[in-house]
């Protein structure tokens, strides 16, 4: 047993470190979250130039052949920089699900951009109603003679605002929340009939909800067979799940780092609040759920890109719930133990805070693979 | 990053299992799943059949009858132990004392010691706790004035686990008060025969004799039985102490407890259906069952960073507490399975040659007291706020 990483995975997660460190201020942070983009074209540009966007995909695409712990090094740092960029909705989810269910043609035609980071894609998967279901789909494709015809909503497609290429799941065959049915195509933002509701989200990146109406693509937009995306989707949500981990435990560890700091300096009552035994428990009590939580993200890497199983299933769905709640007891107990300052938008802790929290809303939240997990009690 | 075990570990996986198998006396397993109490016989008879194998001493170093296990060989044990219903080792002796009286010990202590603890010819309990002095134990009363070649002990120690069983106590006692609290302290081992000492039960919540009060008056201690340097006592009891909050983060208990729970769960029925599928109830179990996944895997991450030697430091502290409200959440869902049956306390039901019919299910008597009797499980081994403040002050520097 060993739970380091081995020398190239630490080289790596170093990589991204000093990258981080070097271009990601709170202040520059927060300039890019304020530009028209959303985030640093330049930062994505030096991701791609390293070779942190090829991380995930396999060598003969130009990929580095990384596995679950590659993925969740690089989120882990660009969760500790709070990067904005759309690492995890282009390379990660949108990547994956190209690389899983496309045709070798398709794979030549996104791989090599996406891996390179000259192409960004974003990923509609949820709808107004589905709420965490990805199975939950409305959204219609109709075939006509020499295509598809799509007509509903995508809701929350993080970076969809900027993305070059779209993928988005639709129904096929099958009632709304059949497994059965569902497909997944790919779209081009200027896809005649898409409309796009770009807004900022909270947490300091953009997204937008994706309107469909009959937005006509060809045969060769139809990303895998057709009405067998379900299980693709699971598949790749759970790798997706696994990063997130990573980017959670980064972004939990400054928010402790944070915390802790200032529970040294303030003074209150003469003395550092520190001394407050009430406050050093509950320190103590966020060392214990960020420790916890990455135990599980540990243990959900390791099973990212293992072929699917219950045991898969079970794993991802528990990692997901405890960094979830995990996240948001830190980000609460941080703001209570900041007091004020806590509460300031001039202050970093308080960025980390709303990260933590929303990452809870991406990709289910605990209650959601609370269900799941309890679906697969043995 | 690897998660697995090495061949090896999984060839001493095979070895503990097939030795569980043939060894494990299906009567003691069975009081031990259904949260039966142990007799001191089904201790002592279990313990001989360890030290046949030379598994007993698991802490100790070889040249003294120990087995010397790597941390993952402890860990696997603890697991498979657990799983199979063996009962845990009463600690005192083989895990407590010994470890000390290997490190600080006189050769003669070692030599009288050691090969009785090993032989289960002694059996020892712990004498730490006073009335006084809980949390805060460097405050203990308990007096010790040297006399010769004896030391004269006054004083009272209480929550004496299991002492009503044993005939050799190790004690902290004050031999100078006119230092520091934690410099006047020494560390006696005294045979529970001496004239003066008395041991009085303590019959906790759940009905239970399980821990005593030990009186001491005029008891006369001989000096050999002194470990390490007088005064210097905290220090020994620290060590003993790093010893005793390993393991007591529980996680193979809680796993067994868990599988009875779910096993309750399925034959408990709510709405027509068994409760396991209730909802809510199967959400409950969902999330103490992911708690202790995520726990199991911090206690191998602790193993794997001592498996080159050494002790595991304070985040042992963090896992006694996860470790511990893990336990007590389970035990919590097994009363609540029990519905209305949690109400009544059947006594005859807890005994294992019960033959009569079950007033609600066969596991179900010993469920509430079990839930009352681990309530312990936060306070002992230092509460699990004085365990907070040994992180706040040993990792986080606060």
């Amino acid at each position: 047993m060993d739970f380091r990483l081995n020398e190239e995975q630490q080289m790596l997660q170093d990589t991204v470190a000093r990258l981080v460190r070097g271009e990601y201020s709170f202040e520059k942070r927060l300039e890019y979250s304020e530009s028209e983009l959303g985030f640093s074209a330049d930062f994505w540009k030096q991701l791609g130039e390293l070779g942190l966007t090829a991380v995930p995909f396999p060598e003969e695409l130009g990929g580095f052949g990384g596995s679950g712990v590659e993925v969740q090094s690089v989120m882990t740092e660009l969760g500790r920089g709070l990067c904005i960029e759309p690492y995890l909705q282009s390379v990660v989810l949108g990547g994956g699900l190209i690389s899983q269910a496309g045709s070798s043609e398709l794979q030549e035609q996104w791989i090599g951009g996406i891996a390179s980071g000259e192409v960004r894609a974003a990923v509609g998967l949820q709808e107004p109603q589905s709420f965490y279901n990805l199975n939950d789909v409305e959204t219609r494709a109709e075939k006509t003679g020499d295509g598809y015809t799509l007509n509903g909503r995508k809701a929350v497609v993080i970076g969809g605002h900027c993305a070059d290429v779209l993928v988005v799941s639709a129904r096929t065959s099958g009632d709304s929340r059949d497994a059965d049915g569902i497909s997944l195509f790919l779209v081009s933002p200027d896809a005649e009939g898409l409309e796009r509701r770009t807004y900022p989200t909270i947490d300091g990146s953009k997204g937008c909800d994706l309107f469909l109406n009959n937005v006509k693509l060809g045969l060769d937009a139809l990303l895998g067979e057709e009405g067998k995306a379900a299980e693709i989707i699971e598949y790749q949500t759970g790798r997706a799940i696994s990063a997130l981990c990573g980017e959670a435990v980064g972004a939990m560890e400054v928010a402790c780092d944070l915390t802790l700091e200032y529970l040294k300096q303030r003074k209150q009552f003469g003395v550092p609040i520190g001394k407050f035994q009430v406050l050093q428990h509950r320190m103590v009590d966020m060392m214990s759920e960020l420790e916890q939580a990455r135990s599980m993200a540990i243990l959900a890497a390791s099973v990212a890109d293992e072929p699917q199983s219950d045991e898969r299933r079970r794993i991802l769905a528990a990692a997901k719930n405890v960094i979830g709640r995990s996240g948001q007891f830190i980000s609460e107990q941080g703001i209570q133990s900041h007091g004020g300052i806590g509460m300031t938008r001039e202050y970093n802790f308080a960025h980390y805070a709303k990260r933590l929290v929303m990452i809870n809303h991406q990709l289910g939240d605990d209650d959601f693979h609370l269900e799941q997990y309890a679906e697969l009690l043995q | 990053m690897n998660l697995n075990y090495t061949t090896e570990e999984l060839a001493f996986r095979d070895e503990v299992r097939a030795f569980l198998d043939e060894k494990l006396p299906a009567d003691i397993a069975a009081k031990v799943k259904g949260f039966r109490r142990l007799s001191k016989e089904d201790h002592q008879r279990w313990q001989k059949i360890l030290s046949e194998q030379g598994w007993y001493a698991t802490h100790w170093p070889e040249e003294y009858g120990g087995v010397n296990w790597t941390p993952v060989q402890k860990h696997i044990w603890d697991e498979e132990s657990s799983r199979y219903g063996a009962p845990r080792s009463v600690p005192f002796g083989v895990n407590m004392v010994a470890p000390v009286i290997i490190k600080f010990g006189t050769e003669e202590q070692k030599q009288r010691y050691l090969p009785r603890i090993l032989s289960g010819e002694d059996w020892w309990c712990q004498g730490y706790s006073e009335p006084g002095a809980g949390s805060d134990l460097a405050s203990l009363k308990t007096r010790a004035v040297r006399d010769g070649d004896h030391y004269i002990v006054n004083g009272q120690k209480t929550w004496t686990t299991l002492g009503q069983h044993a005939n050799m106590i190790f004690c902290l006692v004050r031999t100078n008060t006119e230092v520091k609290a934690q410099e006047g302290i020494s560390f006696l081992l005294i045979d529970m025969d001496t004239p003066g000492i008395t041991v009085r039960p303590i019959i906790t919540l759940d009905g239970e004799h399980e821990v005593n009060e030990v009186f001491f008056e005029d008891v006369k201690v001989p000096v050999e039985n002194l470990v390490g340097e007088e005064d210097k006592g905290w220090t020994y009891a620290k060590y003993l102490l790093t010893y005793e909050r390993t393991g007591l983060a529980g996680i193979g208990i809680s796993k067994a407890a868990l599988q009875h729970l779910k096993e309750l769960a399925t034959r408990r029925i709510k709405n027509g259906r068994p409760l396991i599928e209730d909802a809510s109830f199967s959400q409950r179990i969902a999330r103490v069952e992911i708690d202790l996944m995520a726990a199991g895997i911090s206690n191998l991450r602790i193993i794997a960073s001592v498996e080159g030697g050494g002790m595991p430091g304070a985040e042992s502290s963090m896992l006694k507490v996860r470790g511990t409200e893990i336990r007590q959440t389970i035990n919590d869902l097994a009363r609540r399975a029990l519905g209305p049956y949690a109400i009544p306390f059947v006594e005859e039901e807890m005994d294992l040659d019960y033959d009569g019919d079950f007033l609600s299910d066969e596991n179900a008597a010993p469920v509430t007291p079990q839930y009352f009797n681990n309530r312990k499980l936060s306070i002992f081994g230092g509460s699990n706020e004085i365990q907070k403040n040994i992180v706040s002050k040993m990792i986080l520097g606060l």
